[in-house]
């Protein structure tokens, strides 16, 4: 028996209807009586000393109601902003985590640093105030590259970071590769470059602090993926305010893609400024300080090196990488480059012995951090370049050599050398489907009637692998976490049979409205109309680490499965007890209890009902149905597959043009069809910004920001873009009860790779990202 | 200040306004109709589309004063007495939205490209949603949607 708008059907949002109509409620949708407007003076340099700051002019400004240093805030006992994830030296030596402070103190380390923040009744006074605002500065000599930053005699950003080092960092057996190497048929070589991106969620970021003098309690309005999380350190770290008088509210947010995981300065000051003026305080980005300030992503430079014998098996694989971490240590960034990259360089292959060492520096640049797909697009960039790179070198078709490579579908649960254990899959599966799906044999075909129209075709695949569903509590405490990865949820009946779930992941953009509605209506047989999904709010979620990382469904969802099944085994009861039968007896199916072998049944909404009004009730069992649940994950989940793209080249322009794109995935189960293809072509599209139009650019002497708006950072508009043909293959994971792998990150992870494979393979050269017109004419035009 | 007047979606408003307020600001801030967005400070993103006179326009471009008495349909008037305009129900069908933050400029944009293109292809589509940037469906279902309600639009 299916249920209606179950799992496996594409329901259309609930969601939608809001946004549509204009009726979302975004954060800087939201005002209160009273708010003053709240804007910060930054830094224009990229480094310099503070030696004066003179707010007597701008507070004398007409509207100003106050101005803060960050001296004020030191005064206060504010904490600075920290880091969530201790990553440990080769030498044993913890990572150097500078401080943070979120208004300067004595020095800016970065364009757009924040120095002041002036709130004053219009946002027009508070910034014309600012421009009123006389800071002496120091001006130094900044670094922006990081392989500059790490070489000797470069400027040094932190004390506390001496050689701007903040780790030097290693996994694998460095001996058991070098003795591979040694013995090697072949060895192949790249050295690749992952261009540092600006995450770009369509809304900018945002705050509205509010602080009720009555109940001393502060309320914070974010745009936030884990308002617990930002809760929970401004309370323990930055000692704002108790998290028991600190609500955080992360209304409808305007995509994330991780840049609001962080808990940035911004807010932070906000919130705290609330209760120094005791009104409230609103803040709102503009898409300028988002590109100053919104966490940056990817920015590695990395060599590596395959072995392979001489039938072209793979025997070992070294990576050496350079990780830039920006100005400071952002809330999760140490652990971008360690365990959420290093951890997934055996990709989709058996490869007996892996070594990275990964040396990670401060640079005079906005902070990085996470951004769709952190760590493991850095990953897979270098081992499907590295892949097509060897099997050049070995004369073989790059598929083959991946075939023949592959962990195979026998093989699970499959220990790599760098400590993941894969718990399912089937590689050979997702790649012959999507080289089915592209013609892949005919491509030699396609490439000589190119030719013949004066283009030069290319073809390119990249078979990935991922870690998601972040994460089992106890494997990223060993690694350095300062955090329990489990999520939270509550499925709570009302009397008349309509549901309410409260998640503690969140949405912003992901749809989980509709997708965790359609769990409770498959499993309750709940109407999806009558199921409302609350999230992002934490005086109404029992708490929640929030989404990222591809955790929603597989993490979030689960905790909502296990409620739904002390839902279940206490309806059973009430159901035994109303139908007088034994709880033996009872058989549930989609909200339907019955007794076994009659035609006795009682649907879910007569029992909540029953337990509301508890007249006919068990005697043993407390009345009313509402069940909490934590869910704690066993292991990863590994979404894995093939993408493969085919390209045009107009060798008088330079013009790459995607001619087609085919994406073989395996998801495990899927809730949503329609909102898996969606987060599939939305992860591609990012991932081809990152291979063909964005990058993040600092004039080297300067340290500015080049690429600072909309006119000079190249966001990927329709007309950038093909559509997609994407399929799905299921091997349903084995770690959760859904049996889901999460979704929404393996277009981005997939995509830059397969792109440049597509490239080099039409040019016959490397080029680095992003594959630019001018970048490709030039390499056409040189020798 | 300035004495603006205009129907904004078919109701007359009236309000005084400084002479550097812009028509998105007047929109979000005297009128509170939120639905109209604010992405960028380039007039590159199209969050803030809105029509003026039955033409698509940037509200971050064109200042309250210059719409004086002028028509402007915002997102929150495209639905007519509770039914959804034929291009929202396509945005909905066919999962043309995801986070909903460059939506309502997406389909204001999109009205009015269907009005100037009554069966435009998909090429045409991509051309014109040039100046509306959208960060999460990757265009593909926005392009979808915008060819069925131009099919039901009876083009």
């Amino acid at each position: 028996m299916s249920v209606e708008n179950g799992i496996g059907a594409s329901v259309r949002r609930k969601e939608d209807q809001r946004f549509i109509t204009g009726n979302g409620h975004y954060l800087d949708d939201i005002n209160r009586v009273g708010q003053a407007y709240g804007y910060f003076l930054r830094s224009p340099y990229a480094f310099a000393k503070i030696k004066n700051i003179d707010l007597s002019a701008a507070k004398a400004a007409p509207g100003v109601v106050d101005i803060f240093t960050g001296a004020d805030m030191v005064a206060d006992g504010i904490g600075g902003l920290i880091c969530g994830w201790g990553i440990t030296s080769k030498d044993g030596s913890p990572h150097n985590a500078p401080p943070h402070n979120s208004l300067a103190v004595d020095a800016v380390r970065h364009v757009g640093d924040q120095v002041a923040f002036v709130i004053a009744e219009s946002l027009q006074q508070a910034k014309d105030a600012a421009e009123l605002i006389e800071v002496d500065y120091e001006v130094l000599t900044p670094v922006t590259n990081i392989s500059k930053a790490l070489d000797s005699g470069a400027p040094q950003i932190h004390d506390e970071a001496p050689g701007n080092l903040c780790y030097d960092w290693e996994l694998g057996d460095k001996a058991a590769v070098d003795a591979a190497f040694a013995n090697a048929a072949h060895v192949s070589k790249i050295d690749v470059v992952n261009n540092r991106l600006s995450p770009n969620p369509m809304e900018p970021r945002a705050a509205l602090g509010e602080y009720d003098a009555g109940s001393g309690e502060l309320t914070l309005h974010t745009t936030s993926q884990n308002p617990h999380v930002a809760r929970l350190i401004m309370s323990a770290f930055l000692g704002i305010a108790p998290e028991n008088k600190l609500r955080v509210i992360a209304p409808d947010v305007g995509g994330g893609f991780g840049s609001k995981i962080f808990v940035y300065a911004e807010e932070t000051t906000t919130i705290w400024a609330a209760r120094k003026i005791n009104r409230p305080v609103k803040w709102t980005a503009d898409r300028s300080e988002a590109f100053l300030t919104d966490a940056h992503g990817r920015d590695h430079v990395t060599h590596a090196e395959l072995a392979t014998d001489s039938d072209g098996k793979i025997l070992a694989f070294r990576v050496s990488t350079q990780a830039n971490m920006g100005a400071y240590l952002s809330t999760f960034a140490s652990a971008v480059p360690t365990y959420l990259y290093g951890t997934l360089l055996s990709g989709q292959y058996k490869i007996p012995s892996i070594y990275c060492e990964v040396q990670a520096g401060f640079t005079n640049t906005t902070p990085v951090d996470a951004y769709r797909g952190a760590g493991r697009p850095e990953a897979t960039y270098v081992v499907e370049r590295m892949m097509d790179t060897a099997a050049r070198d070995l004369k073989m078709d790059p598929t083959e050599f991946r075939l023949k490579n592959f962990i195979q579908p026998d093989a699970y649960p499959y220990e790599t050398p760098v400590i993941m254990t894969y718990d399912s899959g089937d590689y050979p599966l997702a790649m012959n489907m999507a080289k089915d799906m592209i013609d892949y044999n005919g491509f030699a075909a396609r490439k000589a009637q190119s030719e013949a129209n004066g283009k030069i075709r290319g073809i390119g695949v990249a078979a990935y692998i991922e870690a998601c569903g972040i994460a089992p509590s106890a494997a990223v405490g060993s690694l350095g976490a300062g955090v329990g990865l489990w999520e939270s949820a509550e499925v709570r009946f009302n009397p008349t049979g309509s549901v309410t779930v409260f998640t503690g992941s969140h949405s912003h953009g992901q749809g989980h409205e509709t997708t965790f509605a359609q769990i409770i209506s498959d499993k309750l047989g709940v109407p999806i109309e009558s199921v409302e999904v609350v999230h992002g709010d934490t005086s109404k979620v029992p708490f929640g680490m929030g989404t990222y990382g591809s955790r929603s469904l597989a993490v979030g969802g689960s905790a909502i499965v296990k409620a739904i099944d002390k839902i279940v085994e206490k309806s059973k009861k009430i159901a035994a007890h109303l139908m007088e039968a034994s709880v033996e007896d009872i058989e549930h199916e989609h909200g339907v209890f019955s007794v076994a072998g009659t035609d006795k049944k009682l649907t879910m909404g007569e029992i909540a009902f029953a337990a509301y009004v508890p007249h006919n009730y068990p005697a043993d069992l407390e009345p009313g149905m509402a069940e909490n649940a934590f869910y704690d994950p066993l292991n990863f989940t590994f979404p894995a597959g093939t993408h493969i793209a085919e390209v045009e080249i107009d060798p008088a322009t330079g013009v790459v043009d995607i001619v087609d794109w085919a994406a073989a995935d395996d998801f495990g189960n899927i809730i949503n069809p329609m909102i898996v293809e969606g987060q599939v072509h939305g992860g591609v599209a990012q991932g081809i910004g990152q291979a063909l139009l964005e990058g993040v650019v600092y004039d080297d002497e300067s340290g500015q920001l080049l690429t600072g708006s909309y006119m000079d950072y190249c966001m990927p508009r329709a007309d950038d873009l093909p559509s997609f043909r994407i399929a799905t293959t299921n091997t349903p994971c084995p770690s959760n009860p859904l049996g889901v792998k999460g979704c929404g990150e393996a277009g981005a992870i997939a995509a830059p790779a397969a792109l440049m494979n597509a490239i080099v393979n039409a040019l016959g050269k490397d080029i680095d990202m992003p594959a630019t017109p001018e970048k490709v004419w030039r390499a056409i035009n040189s020798n | 200040m300035t004495t603006v007047n205009m129907t904004v979606n078919g109701k007359k408003v009236s309000a005084d306004v400084a002479p550097n307020t812009l028509l998105v600001q007047f929109i979000r801030e005297n009128l509170r109709l939120t639905g109209t967005h604010v992405g960028c400070d380039t007039s590159q993103c199209g969050a803030c589309t809105v029509h003026v006179d039955g033409d698509s326009v940037k509200s971050c471009t064109m200042l309250a004063v210059q719409a004086d008495g002028a028509e402007v349909t915002t997102i929150e008037g495209l639905a007519k007495n509770g039914e959804l305009h034929p291009m929202q129900a396509a945005f909905k069908e066919n999962h043309g939205l995801q986070c909903g933050f460059c939506t309502p400029g997406m389909i204001m944009s999109a009205v009015d490209l269907v009005k100037r293109n009554p069966n435009p292809s998909e090429e045409t589509i991509r051309t014109e949603l040039e100046g509306n940037i959208c960060r999460c469906t990757g265009y593909h279902n926005i392009v979808k949607s915008v060819k069925a309600a131009a099919e039901n639009m009876g083009g």
